[in-house]
């Protein structure tokens, strides 16, 4: 596929805007592909409607917005409504599983992950719930290379925080 | 045969050829205070920046004084010497202009750089109306006085300017009238060699557009009424609210040491090129 | 801790960042600003990085402060430079005639945001395309640049500074929230490879009466304070040596017409444009990140077999008539696509519809950019 639509939905805190940022980074400067990533955020910072829109390509993408999602990926309930509407027929739809329950079958594949609890019980921070969705869909979509994506997440998140990314991102690669 | 000159005659833009002040206007006291300081303390108009606002105060260092001016926008000139002031920190900047421009439309900016304390020197003519556009009230206008706007009296509280930009955090305030030149002159030389926001205030006589309406009458009998008005801040703290309203305090009000903007920029430009504080 | 002015490199960058290292890449050492969505990326980028090298960001108590410290700055001889978005601009409007008045070099950022008034901060509308030309008042003429990408807001940056200060005007870098909150690759060039230009000054010396220093239809040499020029700079009406005219109409007529010739005089070497539309009949003509969806569209339609070429602005003001003209006479159709309801289309239907059919597309909601499935249902239904 020469250009892949992949839009994130959630709320503010989720990182829905770094995991849009991981996957531009890892296309752009370790993937050899082109990306464009923007976003859309309500003016509170945290809680808010979140959403994140990510293009990669192997040409320089012309249209910059995200139009009908090859790729949704939704990371709260108040998102699913909102977007899998747009999922292009025979899209895939990755959920974080904890936190979105009314997923109906559609003309989409869903890749179902629950994120938050495996972040909770075994990384003990739900904050990186958003890595592990990222290492399922790299795994199930080859999208981007591994290695790729491990660079973008060490040169994107603060060095304290590395580690921790990088074990919920790997965790996310045994999902499937 | 010599031509007998002004000694401040070299101070003056060679292509003015007269001023634009009314006969009695105060302005013309303060111009001289201001170059008097300048000759005193042994400095050349070269030495300085000046930046003025809109009014007839602003007219005095635009287009008189032969050197560097920026006459701006109405109220926003120490906003200006702001910029001006980060972009040459070794030259002296002064801001000239009156009450409505400084403490009315531009009192935010008055305040703010009080605040943050960055250096320059901030004249500010009170006239106690706005006498370029025909005698309208302002925020220090007497209550109860009659102007073109306010035909049945003033019904607005004023503001001491002077306390205002002590509380605002000036390290160097002083406050005159015309009847005091010398006193300004020296408070003048004091506020130009001050490392802080350094701010006077003049009281300054307006006989057309304040004198002649409000029956306070000539210029003469303005600068002679701010005598009468006058005290110090000494005599000022025996008494009551009251018993000060009406009064003018004049004198050196504030002259602290506190840290000044500039320097505060110059350490922190320095920790960020990783260096020490 | 980096102290290099120039971070060459390859990068994933938001525009707003872009935008801010493009400043300091083409010397800027001055910028203030008030806090606003959805421009505060460039600030923060500004503050952080400028006095590595030097420079600084200086938070002022408003907008209005924001670009008068600017104007300040620039006639203290640095290159200068503000951001904001529409709320912002509005306030800053009296000073920026200010600026264009007294002839002052500086750089204007509006990421523009979803508008009129308080109007919807994080979301990216062309809303103040007119503003920028004819906010302030009275005649004048303004430079505006449209970027597309956060690597147009880099090297836009640089250009407006470029045009800044060789035309000692201010200069608008007019993107938006989609645009500035766009990361994408941005490659910064080597130092060398980056070209900045200086404001002209007069000769050292030059006796203060004799400085020409205003009002010259090809830039006069700016003096600039503390060299001994003595500048009187006033932005009453005045004349090429400063001094103040309140009278003579003569003079004001000079005034007002000396300003915008200076601009008017050297539209061609400052116009911008992109052309594709050789051999076209229908032409797609937009600016900013419209264009990459028109470009998507046309591409799309040529390969349909409709013959759709597009006309990018990069610099919207000056107007660029000419190029709009030229373009129509080769066009059957012309489209207009703006995401706005229709700012700059009146300017290109006045140039265009003598030649061409000229109409407009909006997109389907205002923030955001037409969908290129749009475009082409518009293309086929124009070219039936």
């Amino acid at each position: 596929m020469s250009r892949v639509e992949i839009l994130i939905g959630g709320v503010g805190g989720q990182g829905v805007v770094l995991s849009g940022i991981l996957l531009g980074t890892g296309a752009t400067l370790f993937g050899g592909k082109k990306a464009v990533q923007t976003q859309s955020y309500s003016s509170e910072l945290r809680g808010g409607s979140a959403r994140a829109e990510v293009i990669i390509s192997e040409e320089p993408v012309s249209d910059p917005q995200v139009r009908r999602p090859d790729i949704l990926i939704l990371l709260a309930e108040d998102a699913l409504p909102k977007y899998i509407g747009r999922v292009r027929p025979r899209g895939l739809v990755v959920i974080d599983s904890d936190l979105v329950k009314g997923i109906q079958p559609g003309e989409y594949e869903i890749l179902s992950v629950p994120a938050t609890s495996i972040a909770d019980k075994e990384m003990g921070n739900t904050v990186v719930a958003n890595l592990i969705i990222l290492g399922a869909l790299i795994k199930r979509t080859g999208l981007l290379p591994v290695e790729a994506m491990e660079k973008a997440i060490e040169m994107s998140v603060p060095k304290k925080a590395i580690a921790l990314n990088l074990n919920a991102f790997r965790r996310g690669l045994q999902l499937s | 045969m010599s031509e007998l000159v002004h000694p401040f005659h070299r101070f003056i833009r060679p292509s003015v050829t007269h001023t634009t002040f009314c006969p009695g206007c105060g302005d013309g006291i303060v111009a001289q205070s201001i170059l008097r300081a300048i000759d005193g303390l042994g400095m050349d108009l070269d030495d300085f920046v000046f930046v003025s606002g809109i009014g007839c105060a602003a007219w005095i260092p635009s287009p008189f004084f032969n050197a560097d001016v920026l006459h701006t926008t109405h109220g926003r000139p120490i906003a200006f010497a702001f910029g001006i002031k980060m972009g040459l920190p070794e030259k002296k900047v002064m801001v000239v202009s009156g009450d409505g421009d400084l403490v009315a439309i531009g009192g935010n900016h008055l305040i703010q750089n009080a605040r943050r304390n960055v250096e320059m020197v901030v004249i500010c003519i009170n006239n106690g109306i706005y006498g370029m556009t025909g005698g309208q009230a302002a925020p220090t206008t007497p209550m109860g006085i009659r102007t073109t706007t306010t035909p049945y009296g003033t019904v607005e509280n004023t503001f001491n300017i002077s306390r205002l930009v002590i509380a605002a955090g000036a390290s160097f305030v002083a406050c005159w009238t015309t009847f005091h030149p010398r006193q300004l002159t020296s408070s003048i030389e004091k506020a130009i060699q001050k490392k802080g926001f350094a701010f006077i205030e003049v009281f300054s006589q307006c006989p057309i557009q304040f004198g002649r309406k409000t029956g306070v009458g000539s210029a003469v009998q303005m600068m002679e009424d701010y005598k009468k008005r006058s005290i110090s801040p000494k005599e000022a703290a025996k008494l009551s609210e009251e018993e000060l309203r009406g009064k003018i305090v004049v004198g050196e009000l504030v002259d602290i040491e506190k840290p000044e903007m500039l320097e505060e920029v110059k350490r922190m430009k320095n920790k960020a090129k990783g260096g020490s504080e | 801790m980096n102290e290099k002015r120039v971070l060459t490199g390859r990068y994933f960058m938001m525009g707003n960042v872009a935008c801010a290292e493009g400043a300091i890449a083409a010397g800027c050492e001055f910028t203030a600003g008030y806090p606003i969505t959805p421009a505060t990326e460039i600030a923060n980028r500004l503050a952080e990085r400028l006095p590595q090298v030097g420079g600084g960001f200086f938070q002022m108590e408003d907008e209005i402060s924001a670009i008068a410290a600017v104007i300040g700055a620039s006639w203290a001889g640095r290159k200068a430079m503000t951001v904001t978005s529409g709320p912002g601009i509005s306030l800053m409007l009296e000073n920026i005639g200010f600026a264009v008045g007294v002839e002052t070099p500086c750089v204007i950022v509006n990421v523009q945001r979803g508008a009129p008034t308080t109007g919807m901060p994080t979301v990216g509308v062309q809303g103040d395309m007119v503003q920028a030309r004819r906010g302030s008042h009275g005649d004048y003429e303004i430079i505006a640049l449209c970027p597309s990408s956060p690597q147009e807001m880099f090297d836009h940056t640089v250009i407006a500074f470029n045009y800044a200060e060789t035309y000692r005007t201010p200069v608008f870098i007019l993107s938006d929230a989609f645009v500035g909150h766009m990361r994408e690759e941005v490659i910064i060039p080597e130092p060398e490879k980056i070209r900045t230009v200086y404001r002209k000054i007069p000769e050292s010396g030059t006796d203060p009466q004799k400085i020409r220093g205003f009002l010259d239809e090809d830039v006069a040499p700016m003096p600039i304070f503390g060299k001994g020029f003595k500048a009187h700079v006033t932005s009453s009406c005045h004349d090429e040596y400063g001094k103040r005219n309140l009278i003579d109409i003569s003079a004001l007529d000079k005034f007002i017409r000396k300003l915008s010739n200076k601009i008017l005089k050297h539209k061609e070497e400052i116009t911008i444009v992109e052309r594709d539309y050789e051999g076209a009949e229908i032409v797609l003509v937009s600016y900013g990140a419209v264009a990459r969806a028109a470009a998507t569209a046309a591409s799309q339609a040529r390969k349909e077999g409709i013959p759709v070429g597009t006309l990018r602005l990069i610099t919207v003001w000056p107007f660029p008539g000419e190029e709009i003209e030229k373009m129509a006479r080769k066009a059957k159709q012309v489209i207009v696509l703006e995401n706005n309801l229709g700012q700059i289309y009146p300017y290109i239907k006045a140039e265009a519809a003598h030649f061409a059919e000229v109409s407009f597309l909006p997109p389907r909601l205002v923030g955001e950019i037409q969908d290129p499935e749009d475009i082409l249902r518009k293309i086929r239904e124009v070219s039936k």
